[in-house]
């Protein structure tokens, strides 16, 4: 008996082939440009328009632009891609109009990479060919090193470095796959071929038949896909992308977000139809409960156990909610989730509503997104219009719908049960729990609520099993999780990572270390709800539970690197200054608490605080935590313990001192002029807003300490470092 | 529930063109299609970011009329429009500057960008400019943290920034509010 939900994937799949094939792009030379919130904000829609400028002018019809998310490598945008066919994709980085000139003239056109501009350029040349070695930190792989081996071998045949590229990559997840013992893969680039390695008699084979021969070693190449290996096939030389492990992230930077056949071209929409083939919601909950798919919102319940409770309701009318309404400052993760990959939300919305026998589900988005907004409405209404959203849904007789509420600039709204009553229309303020929205949410019907993140994990759970998920990750957390790199790290960006790796290998492998040079003081994870995990503890593991330890939190997945110039009082303060305003002001102790906490902070950086303070911040603290209605207030008081427990020195240099280590602290520091190294070149003097420096031309100025405002304008004008901040 | 609200004003007819007269075609079909539906209390803020969207920002009287034809109390409208930061009750300038003050925005140096723009523009936040053509706002993070400091202007995320390229990012700014006018005042001559 042939199941509709398969017939109808099928002939989709089928459609889809055949349009694909009709645009021909695998012989054509695809431009691909970045299109995303941060990527425009970098100036990419003006390179795409440059680049169509430039190929209508050469008349030639086999240049096509090929728009794409973002990647999430923030700091190097606009990313633009050329693949020529056969070749290797080369990507550029930070191209601007008249870079766009040079790629189109000297590459495209001349067949010469402008090398220098190429993304984290690692080679002065466009290799032939490039061998990617995985060599994941975390598997026990025993044996020499293969990679050294390999290079030895080419070298060996007087096989240029610069002809055949081989680097080292991350796991590709293709054991996890399969589940048996550990081996060394191998991914071939252009041929997009893996090979499974076992020894120098592989390495031979794949010298003398693929490098020499130019044939693909049939006999050594596995068959597995593993999920990302588009992704790896794009961007698996760039050592930022290659150390981690896409999931959720698979198709950022591939797929077109507004093209529903370049998602299905991707397997897209193939687990909702195993889903809707099977029709047993039963076997979903319990697949995701395998995998240890735990909420990516923060919280950290498992998904599976979410949805098995919501799905034990009496009540029939039930929905089902992605939270999008991002609000940690330093967080932006779910945006390049909607914006660059919006069908994998939405399908794994879909599967969310099946297993949970939903009607209807919503999308509550930030305001602040649109771009985010309007990729997901084209993806609902694609949707809508292919048999994919309203009744019978790939004719298997499930009917569900999915609709956008807009969120208003709350940042309490990403609680669960405040979420849920904006969405009713209402003041965002948070409920008591229990009941907790699983019983009686959205219009007292059960809720399911969960983060984007977590549904962009869903389809790919169902697709690869939830055994295979669950190698990946944690003994106690399955998978994988994506953190927004920021702060003073050197490459900012999307770092999608086993759940395990160590903070240290985000931070510096990843990351690029800290930023000019300086010392890495913290790492602040979770947002205005998380705490600081000090640089002596580098080499935690990130997962749920360590990170409490700590005295933090996952949190969505906001990860800000702070360095010796940061003063861990003042970042604190900026916290409780954030949680404060947002504090919907419903329960005392948090609307009150924060107030309190956030003035004797200020009293502290003002020079003003007593010994008696820090007690005063610890009870108010533990009083916050205990007594308040929600997780705002629950959770605000978390940077500042965690930055006591971890930072006390500065706390008293502040008090008892009255000096601020970082010199941050505006009323604890103040500006001298170093009389040997000060030329009297005036441009303190002329740059000071209360013209309080005093000096002739080629004399020593002074800076009249009652009028100094320190303001800093005079140390960051004087070329001499002739100013001191003491 | 509507129609008894409706039947015990004997003026209703004549307050409801009134009412209908103050909101844009848009939001009217609007609130007549979720009129009736289930939930349909639940459009508010869906309709609030409509009309802010139209006019810029909330006046009272807009508030009256949504409140009056959704037959939501203006309690509850004006409760709802004032607990969300990005509902707006005072008109705001040509370009609003919004500067992230977000956490990675803040170790980089926002505080400095905010300073400068203070400085520059000889407004604080909440504030517009004489010329009507800049307010100045401070957000919680745009979400393009990889480029801190950012300001957003209108719909632009301009980042990374530095003090010193704040006059020239605003001069940008005043010179093309100056062209949208300059085909004004030209038509105004003739």
């Amino acid at each position: 008996m042939s199941l509709p939900a398969l017939d109808f994937y099928r002939s989709m799949t089928d459609r889809v082939s055949k349009t694909l094939a009709e645009r021909d792009m695998e012989n054509k030379i695809l431009i691909q440009v970045g299109s995303a919130t941060c990527e425009h904000a970098a100036g990419s829609q003006v390179v795409a328009e440059e680049f169509v400028r430039h190929i209508r002018a050469s008349g030639r019809k086999d240049i096509v632009i090929h728009r794409t998310g973002c990647t999430g490598r923030c700091s190097r945008e606009p990313i633009v891609g050329v693949q020529v066919p056969g070749q290797i994709l080369v990507k550029y980085e930070r191209v601007n109009r008249d870079l766009v000139h040079r790629i189109f003239t000297e590459h495209i056109q001349g067949s010469a990479p402008v090398m220098k501009h190429v993304l984290d350029h690692t080679t002065a040349v466009l290799p032939e060919r490039e061998f990617l070695f995985c060599e994941g930190s975390r598997c026990q792989r025993s044996g020499s090193n293969l990679r050294e081996t390999f290079m030895a071998m080419l070298e060996a045949r007087g096989i240029e470095p610069n002809r055949v590229h081989v680097a080292a990559a991350s796991c590709f997840g293709v054991c996890s796959l399969s589940g048996g013992a550990p081996a060394t893969y191998v991914l071939a680039r252009p041929e997009k071929v893996i090979y499974r390695v076992n020894g120098e008699a592989d390495l031979a084979a794949i010298l003398d038949g693929h490098v020499l021969g130019g044939q693909v070693v049939e006999a050594l190449r596995v068959q597995e896909e593993p999920i990302a290996l588009e992704f790896l096939e794009r961007y698996g030389d760039v050592a930022f992308f290659n150390r981690q492990s896409r999931i959720a992230l698979r198709n950022a930077g591939v797929v077109d977000p507004e093209s529903i056949d370049e998602y299905v071209g991707l397997d897209g929409f193939k687990a909702l139809a195993t889903v809707l083939g099977r029709l047993e919601p039963d076997w979903v909950i319990n697949e995701l409960t395998k995998a240890r798919l735990r909420g990516r919102g923060g919280g950290g319940f498992l998904t599976g156990t979410k949805w098995g409770l919501a799905r034990k309701q009496p009540d029939t009318t039930r929905f089902i909610i992605c939270n999008g309404d991002e609000g940690d400052p330093g967080a932006f993760m779910d945006r390049s989730m909607l914006e660059s990959d919006p069908f994998n939300i939405v399908e794994g919305m879909i599967i969310g509503g099946f297993s949970i026998s939903a009607q209807k589900g919503f999308f509550y988005i930030r305001a602040e997104y649109p771009l985010a907004i309007r990729r997901i409405q084209h993806a609902i209404d694609t949707c809508r219009a292919q048999g994919l959203l309203g009744p019978n849904i790939m004719g298997s007789g499930f009917d569900f719908d999915l609709e956008i509420r807009l969120g208003a600039g709350a940042f309490v709204c990403g609680e669960e049960t405040a979420l849920i009553r904006s969405i009713e229309g209402e003041r965002g303020q948070p409920k008591v729990r229990p009941p907790y929205p699983t019983d009686r949410g959205l219009w007292g019907h059960p809720t399911v609520i969960n983060n984007v993140e977590t549904f962009a994990n869903v389809s790919a759970i169902v697709r690869y099993g939830g055994d295979w998920y669950s190698r990946i990750g944690t003994e106690k957390s399955g998978g994988t999780k994506v953190f927004a790199l920021a702060g003073k790290v050197r490459h900012t960006g999307l770092v999608e990572v086993p759940l395990g790796t160590t903070l240290s290998r985000v931070v510096n492998d990843i990351g690029g270390g800290v930023s000019g040079g300086k010392q890495l003081k913290a790492i602040q994870t979770g947002g205005p709800a998380g705490g600081f995990i000090p640089a002596a503890m580098q080499d935690m593991e990130v997962d749920f539970e360590p990170l409490q330890k700590a005295g933090s939190i996952m949190g969505s997945g906001g990860m800000i690197v702070l360095s010796e110039d940061d003063c861990m009082v003042d970042i604190a303060k900026f916290y409780m200054a954030f949680s404060q305003e947002e504090s919907c002001g419903k329960c005392t102790p948090c609307r009150e608490g924060t107030t309190r906490i956030l003035e004797i902070l200020e009293r502290i950086t003002e020079g003003k605080g007593v010994m008696e303070d820090l007690d005063k911040l610890h009870r108010l603290s533990r009083l916050c935590q205990r007594t308040s209605l929600c997780g705002l207030g629950r959770a605000a008081p978390n940077p500042v313990l965690s930055s006591i427990k971890h930072f006390r020195e500065e706390y008293l240099a502040h008090i008892q001192d009255k000096h601020c280590p970082a010199k941050k602290c505006v009323a604890l520091i103040r500006y001298e002029i170093n009389a040997e190294k000060c030329i009297g070149c005036t441009i303190c003097a002329r740059n000071c807003p209360v013209e309080c420096i005093t000096g002739t031309r080629k004399e020593v100025h002074v800076i009249d300490q009652a009028a100094c405002i320190k303001c800093g304008n005079c140390f960051d004008v004087c070329k001499f470092a002739a100013i001191d901040r003491v | 529930m509507s129609d008894h609200c409706h039947g015990s004003t004997d003026n209703w007819p004549e307050l409801e063109r009134g009412y209908r007269a103050m909101l844009p075609e848009d939001v009217l079909a609007f609130i007549d299609a979720s009129r009736g539906r289930e939930h349909s209390e639940s459009m508010l803020i869906a309709t609030l970011h409509m009309v802010q969207g139209h006019f810029g920002h909330l006046g009272p009287g807009h508030l009256e009329a949504i409140a009056q034809l959704m037959q939501i109390p203006l309690a509850k409208v004006t409760g709802v429009a004032t607990f969300y930061h990005y509902f707006r009750l005072q008109p705001r300038g040509k370009y609003l500057i919004n500067v992230c003050l977000g956490t990675a925005c803040y170790v980089k140096g926002a505080e400095k960008i905010a300073q400068k723009l203070r400085d520059e523009l000889g407004i604080h936040f909440g504030e517009t400019s004489k010329d009507g053509i800049f307010s100045l706002e401070s957000t919680r993070c745009v979400g393009t943290c990889g480029l801190a400091p950012v300001v957003m202007i209108g719909d632009e995320v301009h980042g990374p920034l530095t003090p010193s390229q704040i006059p020239t990012l605003l001069e940008g700014y005043l010179a093309r509010a100056a062209e949208d006018l300059a085909p004004a005042a030209a038509s105004d001559s003739r």
